[in-house]
């Protein structure tokens, strides 16, 4: 089994049209994905050959639902536009909502969250994240399809390149599912959500955790897992030699204070028994140990 | 993006917060003359993007025009934690009563927005809640529905403002909101919020943060860029387009995604470890799709730090295959030409790492090699700065 998506998921693409849509749509059918559709408002009606498939393009997700029984969509649309369409995904009831859009205006990501929550029929994942891929089942987002194949290695990371580079140092194992959960100040689903998931995953074995720098989400994790997670954890924070106020390329991953800092992380999860790498191959390595491979 | 004072002072008066006159000076004269505009005792105060100026000697109550002239010619030019003060600004000066605080922010953790209001304000806000939480009213406001005025009155009420300052608190909060939504601010923050004699309500000192990710809705943003503090190699590299952070080490970094670069800049600290202690240089993403033109310029900014001493790419191929990227390495060591001076340790690994690898092994640049693991190219990058 794995995590949010499987083999069974049907997913819509909004933004497919656009440049990047069309580039990943054309990427997750090769590797599997089951695409049905896409969204692009006022292109309602034409079908796009990608990849030998022909994909009806609808106005909105709702028409686009009724018409193919999509449950996942994924959203490339561009930063002026992506609230109005993860607010579209919302009204129309979809599960899952995937923003792998980077660049959102906070003040809309804080937005069409809260919506989500009091309408409370979809999760977001994202904004500006890589997807998620339940490897040889589902591939929803950019993550390359063919790092590594299916596994019982759960992962979960604010990180795009840390994913790939964890699930490389790792491919000989595989995953069940890899999230990435983006690295933005708000997130639709958190470190907490998939370690709740990858606990009640009979087919996840063991979990890897990257974090980053910036806000307080490792600690909470850390404090979720003491409670709930009996499975082993392994985690790896990014940023110990960033410097205070410097925003290190997400938008979230800034130290302000003695908030957010890399140390005050590594400390709570190892109080939580998490074994912390101090590099992805430490972390690596250190799995191998718990898992005995 | 964090503003100067007289910054956030400008927007609080274009949306309606009451404010004190005003005006900023560079030099001593102009300080003279803002002295005279605004007329009796002011206020001259440095403006820089940290906290402590008040104790460091960078505010200072002048009586009359002659004396703001010479207490700004001791505030310019000063340095307050590692912060040149090149502007002051000159306040009118106002009989305090009372001094509240309030404040308007996002709450990550909780992913909503948030009010913090207290009655006790003028001192450090993080030593209140630390000492007596019970003084500081936290109040979450919904992303969705703002704050009306009778959320701004529940806001009021709740921290315990005095009865004949509530109506014009809440007034205040009721602009301070429009403030951050319409500003796109992350950060709204006004310490103190003064009561005067004659029982006005004035926001003495504010810090305003905008989020830079509305960029492309606020135009007028733009104008607020402290182009003079930044630092040179950064404003190159902003002018590029590309993510890069000055930092005070000697192996420049480049790498592709925020958290591998983040990543890296750790495992060449600890590898600077046992080599004399050398540090990263930089922060450097140049994201998903390497293109020579990209690595070009990367590596050309990264090159024009003379603090530079040895390079370290590393480059993940997900999206980009590792042949482009190698092929972005070749072809812009070629378009550097003789202005690439420095040894440059290459780990690539991912999609196509074979033919990245190869290619970078047929064009045999003397100043390129190659690492297998990240570890071990953090370590070359270390020990070739340390020489």
């Amino acid at each position: 089994m794995t995590i949010f998506i499987n083999e069974t998921s049907k997913v819509i693409v909004q933004g497919m049209t656009g440049s990047e849509g069309t580039k990943h749509t054309r990427r997750m059918l090769i590797s599997g994905t089951n695409i049905v559709g896409g969204v692009t408002p006022g292109k309602g009606g034409q079908v796009v050959e990608i990849e030998g498939h022909n994909l009806p393009v609808f106005n909105t997700v709702a028409e686009a639902m009724a018409a193919t029984g999509a449950n996942v969509s994924v959203i490339f649309v561009p930063p002026k536009f992506a609230k109005a369409a993860v607010i579209d995904a919302i009204n129309a009831k979809m599960p899952l909502a995937v923003v792998i859009t980077e660049g959102i205006p906070v003040h809309d990501s804080a937005s069409f969250y809260t919506y989500a929550q009091s309408v409370g029929t979809t999760q977001i994942i994202g904004p500006n994240c890589p997807g998620l891929i339940s490897p040889g089942k589902s591939n929803v987002g950019i993550i390359p399809a063919d790092i590594t194949g299916a596994g019982p290695i759960g992962l979960v990371s604010k990180s795009g390149t840390l994913t790939y580079q964890m699930m490389y140092e790792l491919r000989d194992i595989g995953f069940s599912t890899a999230v990435g959960i983006g690295g933005d100040p708000v997130i639709g689903t958190t470190h907490i959500d998939c370690l709740r998931a990858f606990q009640d995953d009979p087919n996840t074995e063991a979990i890897v955790m990257i974090g980053e720098i910036g806000g307080d989400a490792e600690e909470r994790a850390a404090a979720f897992i003491s409670e709930y997670v009996t499975k082993p954890v392994v985690g790896y924070i990014a940023g110990f030699t960033a410097p205070e106020g410097k925003t290190m390329g997400h938008a979230g991953a800034i130290v302000s204070g003695s908030s957010g800092t890399a140390q005050g992380k590594k400390d709570a999860l190892e109080a939580a028994g998490v074994k912390v790498g101090q590099t992805p191959s430490e972390t690596a390595r250190l799995l191998r140990a718990i898992m005995g491979r | 993006m964090d503003l100067f004072e007289y910054q956030a002072r400008d927007i609080f008066e274009k949306h309606g917060v009451p404010v004190l006159a005003a005006a900023i000076a560079t030099t001593a004269d102009e300080a003279e003359k803002a002295a005279e505009t605004i007329g009796g005792k002011v206020v001259v105060k440095a403006q820089v993007k940290v906290g402590g100026r008040g104790k460091a000697g960078g505010v200072k109550l002048a009586e009359n025009p002659k004396d703001a002239r010479e207490k700004a010619s001791a505030i310019l030019g000063m340095d307050i934690k590692g912060h040149t003060v090149r502007t002051v600004m000159i306040a009118a000066a106002a009989p305090i009563e009372a001094e509240y605080y309030l404040a308007i922010l996002l709450d990550r953790s909780n992913r909503t927005f948030l009010v913090m209001a207290s009655v006790s304000g003028g001192m450090d806000i993080e030593e209140v809640a630390h000492t007596a939480p019970e003084k500081l009213a936290k109040i979450p406001v919904s992303a969705v529905d703002g704050i009306s005025m009778s959320k701004a009155k529940e806001i009021v009420a709740a921290a315990k403002f005095p009865a004949e300052v509530a109506d014009q608190v809440a007034d205040v909060l009721l602009k301070l909101w429009e403030v951050f939504q319409s500003e796109d601010a992350t950060l709204v923050e006004v310490n103190p919020l003064v009561k005067t004699s004659d029982g006005k309500i004035i926001a003495l000192d504010g810090k305003v943060t905008l989020d830079e990710n509305a960029d492309f809705r606020q135009p007028e943003h733009q104008g607020l860029v402290d182009e003079a503090g930044e630092n040179p190699l950064e404003a190159a590299a902003k002018e590029k387009g590309l993510n890069y952070v000055k930092l005070d080490g000697e192996v420049g970094i480049i790498g592709n995604g925020a958290g591998l670069v983040m990543s890296t800049l750790d495992v060449v600290a600890y590898a600077g470890e046992k080599h004399g202690g050398v540090r990263p240089a930089n922060f450097l993403d140049i994201g998903g799709g390497a293109s020579a033109q990209i690595m070009a310029d990367g590596l050309s900014i990264i090159l024009g730090d003379k603090d530079v001493k040895s390079v370290f790419v590393n480059v993940f191929g997900g999206i980009t295959a590792c042949d482009s990227v190698a092929n972005g390495i070749v072809q812009a060591l070629e378009l550097l030409g003789p202005k690439a001076t420095k040894p440059i340790v290459v780990r690539l690994d991912g999609n196509n790492v074979l033919e990245g690898r190869a290619i970078l092994k047929a064009a045999a640049h003397p100043l390129v090699e190659q690492a297998d693991t990240m570890d071990g190219a953090a370590n070359r990058a270390a020990e070739l700065a340390a020489k």
